[in-house]
């Protein structure tokens, strides 16, 4: 028997038929106006919008059976590393759906909106005594903002002390494309430095590179190979003494929960990503939330408005030397609610999260070393970067693992790393979750004929070069 | 590994071939097979002044974006125009049809024999 998108295509469009609707209005029992007597003749449509017509049923089986092909950390176990896609408790929906909450209007006057200002201040004191920096803005709305907004402020400081002629920002071979983005973007030049052969920044090219012409330098701890960047309290005192700040991205903070404070390894200025280390689903582009935490010195800069707690009552207030808005209204604020709920929840146990994500990673290489290659000896963070067998291709593992059931991990970064697969399994999955990872991973390493992979999947291998040329968008 | 002995070649992976005192350049077939498909190609224009090891273009793969280093010195006087339309050719022909930009050279860069190119290859393996 065929199905009905063998007979009707595979498109909205395809399953419709001219005429046929899903609906009947009643007559207007109003006249009705021609549009041409209300609209300029330039406004008028000269054709009928292309639009699919269709009965309910059929829509109703075409949005259910596309949502049956979703491919996510609900459905399967997804190890997307340098991504921390993790389970997204369900206690921090419900509190973000709270009606107080949910049906609050950003333009709400401060007395008549405290509970959310109490939650905001409440969140910046966490987030201060998770990084061990006195000031925090909650205004960024994603991780690459968060890292503008302390590029921006970095710049603003210079630019306030009268500190002509820094120009460069020094940024590691791992970091994440993001960090010389925003150096570029801040006006500054993007300088890489090396690494050395722990995959850790090489401080011996930090001391030639680290002048005064340095702002800054953007480190991602641990960085994208997994690896603590051991010498971070070096790296911050060469970069101090050169008159230049530590910029941590926090995008990798699931690996240092209750266990490492950026500020006290020296750093100055970092963001976090709340939709990943405290759990928003995320990975469709937002919403997010970069909130930055930084110390005394910079914190006059941060972006307007910060919450202050005076006596009972809580108020926005301006920071000194502003570097301005970055966000309408507050941030997103839900996702600072759920951080604030996911914080909550573990309360002082939540160095337990980072002590389960790096177990699990450790679990995974250790079960995967012999039969892959694991370019960085030694225990690993949050996250695990292995090579595949000699000969064989990341990418063709990685489709093969989509036969397996399961979403593949990032591939082909971090770019230092030949055929890398970077495997962040975090902390909410089990071991019999990582066993049946692994078994298929090491199953795909004995396989011979993964170039036809995937198989199962509703499409076959897709042919990227093409698909990166001549896209063909329809819906 | 396919790798012409009459050209030279340098440790970012381009290759080179002296015709008088104009270069073709190109990216050698270790680093299209690296790279993987090819979907885009951006180099300089006529005219442009290259110096040697800095970098005069990029190419971008299904994998990744990456740079494209100038092997000697001097002035672009021909581009490859059909790479735009068609970058797979570094993919199928890396020393032929692939080739990238021809420089009128000014001054010369570190260059490898093919010999000594195959052991940096090797080294990174």
């Amino acid at each position: 028997m065929l199905s009905s998108e063998q007979t009707l295509g595979n498109l909205i469009r395809d399953k419709g038929r001219p005429g046929r609707r899903g609906y009947t209005l009643p007559k207007p029992d109003v006249d009705e106006i021609s549009l041409e007597n209300v609209l300029p003749e330039d406004a008028l449509r000269k054709e009928k919008p292309r639009l699919p017509e269709v009965d309910e049923p059929t829509v109703i089986r075409h949005y259910t059976n596309l949502s049956r092909k979703n491919w996510g950390i609900d459905t399967n176990f997804y190890p997307l590393g340098s991504c921390t896609m993790k389970h997204n408790p369900r206690a921090n929906e419900a509190a973000a759906a709270v009606p107080g909450f949910a049906g609050l209007h950003p333009l709400q006057p401060e007395d008549q909106a405290q509970g959310a200002l109490r939650v905001m201040h409440e969140l910046q004191v966490f987030l201060s005594e998770i990084s061990g920096f006195p000031a925090i803005s909650l205004q960024p709305l994603a991780g690459a903002q968060g890292e503008l907004t302390s590029i921006l402020m970095v710049k603003k400081y210079f630019e306030d002390a009268g500190d002509e002629g820094r120009t460069n920002v020094l940024i590691p071979e791992t970091a994440h494309g993001t960090n010389p983005a925003t150096a570029t973007m801040a006006g500054f030049n993007a300088q890489s430095i090396g690494l050395d052969e722990h995959g850790c920044v090489n401080v011996e090219e930090l001391k030639e590179k680290a002048d005064e012409t340095t702002a800054a330098l953007m480190i991602t701890n641990p960085n994208t190979c997994g690896v603590y960047e051991r010498n971070i309290s070096e790296i911050a005192e060469l970069l101090h003494e050169a008159g230049a700040f530590l910029y941590m991205d926090g995008a990798n903070m699931n690996a240092n929960l209750g266990r490492m404070r950026p500020s006290d390894a020296g750093a100055d200025i970092m963001h976090f990503n709340l939709h990943k280390t405290f759990s928003t689903p995320h990975g469709g582009g937002g919403p997010g939330s970069g909130a930055i935490a930084c110390s005394e010195k910079l914190a006059p800069f941060r972006p307007v408005p910060v919450v202050e707690k005076e006596g009972e009552s809580y108020r926005f207030v301006s920071p000194e030397k502003t570097i301005g808005r970055v966000a309408g209204f507050h941030g997103n604020f839900g996702v600072l609610l759920k951080a604030w709920n996911y914080i909550r929840m573990h309360g002082p146990e939540l160095k337990d999260v980072t002590d389960m994500a790096v177990l699990n990673a450790n679990y995974v290489r250790a079960r995967l070393k012999g039969t892959y290659r694991i370019p960085y000896e030694g225990p690993c963070k949050h996250e695990v970067v292995v090579q595949p067998p000699k000969g064989m291709k990341a990418l063709d593992i990685a489709k093969g693992l989509i036969d397996h059931g399961f979403h593949p991990p990032t591939i082909y970064f971090p770019l230092v790393v030949k055929e890398a697969m970077l495997i962040e399994p975090t902390e909410t999955e089990s071991k019999e979750t990582l066993d049946d990872f692994v078994g298929a991973m090491l199953e795909l390493a004995q396989s011979k004929d993964l170039e036809e992979a995937p198989t199962k999947a509703p499409t076959r291998r897709l042919d990227e070069a093409k698909a990166a040329r001549q896209l063909k968008a329809h819906w | 590994m396919n790798l012409p002995q009459e050209l030279q070649y340098t440790r970012s992976h381009e290759w080179v071939r002296r015709e008088g005192d104009v270069a073709t350049i190109g990216i050698t077939d270790h680093a299209q097979d690296e790279l993987g498909d090819v979907v885009f190609v951006e180099l300089p224009e006529v005219g442009a002044t290259l110096e040697a090891g800095n970098t005069f273009g990029t190419v971008e793969s299904v994998k990744a974006v990456s740079d494209i280093y100038a092997p000697v010195g001097g002035e672009v006087v021909e581009v490859n125009g059909s790479l735009e339309e068609s970058p797979e050719k570094v993919n199928e022909d890396p020393y032929g049809e692939g080739w990238m930009i021809k420089v009128r050279i000014s001054s010369e860069g570190e260059l490898l024999s093919a010999a000594d190119y195959e052991k940096v290859v090797e080294e990174e393996e």
